[in-house]
């Protein structure tokens, strides 16, 4: 059951860390531990970067979720950008497309319970990465 | 513009970082931190990550360049203060700054980089730890 759902832009670099802001305080205010809260915040960073560079921008949406008495915070990394034509390359460690690390997708994937991507060329990227506490 | 101060202790720069950076910012730092270090012949950096809630892969290659640049300049660096949740992060992450130095605190990261100073010539300076 979905409780609370809201977005935020990500059109420019001063975005992603808003992006970390927002995830700091949701991850707060539903008692994440120290650890789990930096991961979290961590893999938003990463992914709100890639759909500001890779995609063009996008939008981060969150939701916070109740599963019976289990609580966690659910993320989509939204884009409409040119899409990623061979993910089975772009989830590899070490791999990039661009100037980074190639560790964005992967590490965020390690930094989560779980982790879902959608995508395809020319249709944009929607990755959706869920914690729970 | 934003920067993050560079402020210099003798031979050795230190740099603390206290903002949530963004990309450009931590790239300016990048670029701060050689000029200086070749400016004031510095023979040491120490950055003090103390106050940093998250290091992601970006700033985390920035660390790593810095060091090796700091390398080639003839400097050592030594990263102090990283949060333990910080550190199972980026290990988690995929990046475990191989070739970076690091201590627990500032004092530790000094003591540091003076005996890396001091296995050259001997170090005439009186300061006490």
């Amino acid at each position: 059951m979905t409780i609370t759902t809201s977005e935020l832009a990500l059109r420019q670099e001063q975005d992603i860390v808003l992006a970390r802001q927002q995830v700091r305080t949701l991850t707060q205010q539903l008692g994440f531990g120290i650890v789990d809260q930096t991961k979290m915040v961590t893999a938003a960073s990463e992914l709100a970067r890639n759909a500001l560079i890779y995609g063009g921008g996008g939008v981060m949406r969150w939701e916070v979720l109740l599963d019976g008495l289990r609580k966690g915070l659910r993320l989509h990394f939204i884009d409409e950008g040119p899409g990623i034509p061979d993910l089975g390359l772009a989830m590899t460690d070490g791999w990039t497309s661009g100037s980074g690390m190639g560790l964005g997708l992967s590490g965020a994937k390690r930094l989560v319970n779980e982790f879902e991507i959608d995508t395809a060329a020319g249709r944009g990227t929607r990755v959706t990465i869920t914690r729970w506490k | 513009m934003e920067r993050i101060p560079i402020l210099r202790m003798g031979e050795f720069l230190l740099v603390t970082i206290q903002v949530d950076m963004h990309d450009k910012l931590a790239l300016s730092l990048q670029d701060d931190l050689t000029s200086e270090i070749q400016r004031r012949e510095a023979k040491g950096v120490l950055i003090d990550i103390s106050a940093l809630e998250m290091v992601d892969s970006f700033i985390g290659r920035m660390i790593s360049n810095i060091s090796s640049m700091a390398r080639i300049l003839d400097a050592r660096t030594v990263v102090v203060g990283m949060r333990p949740a910080v550190a199972i992060t980026l290990v988690e992450l995929g990046l475990s700054l191989t070739g970076v130095d690091t201590a627990l605190d500032v004092e530790r990261g000094m003591r540091l980089l003076r005996s890396h100073l001091g296995s050259g010539d001997a170090a005439d300076d009186d300061h006490d730890v």
